[in-house]
């Protein structure tokens, strides 16, 4: 397999330097990387899973509005962020691991190489501070 | 194809007695193959480049970036000023100008008196990105590789012969340093099963931790690095200019030490000469 562009082993390294969850993504929305504070959301050490197809993590999120109901998944900021290339940002409550509503805010954005290229996206997960 | 090694020190020429044996010239390496001369950076080594025959009438210079020990040679290299002369330059596609624009930077004055434009050659400019190519008998791949500004690094293969040239590479950059999966290796594309690896080897490794971020590589980073693509050969390249002859055979005497039994390493040396195939 070729290796990854080096804008996303860059997002990786630096992923890797911080304390917030940062999850990184390719164009079509597998998971190639989270780093050790994404660890603790999703329950799972990336050295033990891997990669994870679309299908597989994004099952793991329970997204729920302020009424507690399902949140579609073209409402959220990665995928939006996969489906226009353009950052974007919402708060909203995942279920904990302890199956508890947690409020938090999500950051997305693409990397869009030297070339223009469209190459993955990042997200990062923020606790939300009024939650 | 013929290897040869013009210029081997990195970031500025030295001169005098103390770094005579590898040599003071910046990068440039030659490729050659019949009448086809490929040249691999144009530091001022460049000023020891001859054409393979009279009847070369093309050369191709490929640079792997345009920090200026990689192009300091340009402006004194005969071809460029012979009007039969058809010269191609490559170098790294970048989102703030084209090559043309950027080269004209130190093409001009009052950096140089003569403009490119005005250069006698038949002068083709060629912005590469992530792309393969060929030239005459050999296949060429260009990949981005981490180093500050748009920088890319060389796969050459010719019949059966494959060199790679990453001379300004810092594959460690990050708080992992040289992750071991290969798919998250910058550069692992170019230089995996290379016959000869020509790789950036400036710093020890207790330089090297006061000068990440600045693009280089340790000398251990860099055979880790080979070893896991599986490099033949290898040829530390782009020495420090702090390191004088005698610094140079006492450090590669350490490697040779500790490292000796992970892959056949070398420093390179200027007036080198490897066939290859």
């Amino acid at each position: 397999m070729a290796a990854y562009e080096i804008e996303i082993i860059l997002n990786r390294q630096l992923a890797d330097c911080l304390s917030i969850p940062v999850f990184i993504t390719d164009t079509s929305g597998n998971l190639i990387f989270y780093n050790e504070p994404a660890e603790k959301i999703f329950g799972t050490r990336f050295e033990e899973t891997g990669e994870m197809p679309v299908e597989t993590w994004s099952t793991i999120f329970k997204p729920l509005d302020e009424q507690g109901q399902p949140l579609p998944p073209e409402g959220l900021p990665l995928v939006k962020t996969l489906n226009d290339r353009h950052p974007h940002h919402k708060v909203f409550w995942i279920e904990s691991m302890q199956g508890k509503p947690e409020k938090i805010s999500v950051t997305s954005y693409p990397i869009i190489g030297r070339t223009g290229s469209f190459l993955g996206a990042v997200a990062i997960f923020w606790e939300s501070k009024d939650a | 194809m013929k290897v040869s090694l013009k210029g081997v020190r990195g970031s500025h020429p030295t001169t005098g007695t103390e770094t005579s044996y590898f040599g003071g010239n910046t990068p440039c390496v030659t490729v050659v193959k019949d009448e086809w001369l490929l040249v691999l950076d144009g530091g001022s080594g460049l000023q020891k480049v001859s054409l393979p025959g009279k009847s070369t009438k093309r050369v191709d210079i490929l640079l792997t970036h345009l920090h200026f020990d990689h192009i300091q040679g340009l402006g004194f290299f005969s071809p460029l000023f012979d009007p039969t002369m058809d010269v191609h330059i490559w170098a790294p596609a970048s989102a703030n100008g084209t090559l043309h624009s950027r080269l004209s930077r130190y093409l001009s004055p009052p950096l140089f008196p003569v403009l490119i434009r005005e250069l006698p050659c038949k002068l083709t400019l060629h912005d590469v990105a992530n792309i393969s190519f060929e030239i005459g008998p050999f296949a060429i791949d260009a990949r981005y590789v981490i180093h500050p500004g748009p920088t890319v690094g060389y796969r050459i293969k010719e019949n059966n012969a494959v060199l790679a040239y990453v001379p300004d590479h810092e594959p460690a950059l990050g708080p992992a340093g040289i992750l071991t999966e290969k798919k998250w290796i910058s550069g692992f594309d170019i230089i995996t099963e290379a016959d000869l690896l020509l790789h950036d080897g400036q710093y020890t490794v207790q330089e090297y931790k006061s000068r990440m971020g600045w693009g280089h590589s340790s000398m251990e980073d860099t055979i880790k690095l080979a070893t896991l693509a599986s490099v033949k050969n290898l040829l530390l390249f782009h020495h420090d200019p702090s390191h004088n002859d005698a610094r140079l055979h006492e450090l590669y005497a350490e490697l040779r030490n500790t490292k000796e039994r992970l892959l056949p390493f070398d420093l390179a040396r200027e007036g080198m000469d490897i066939e290859m195939g």
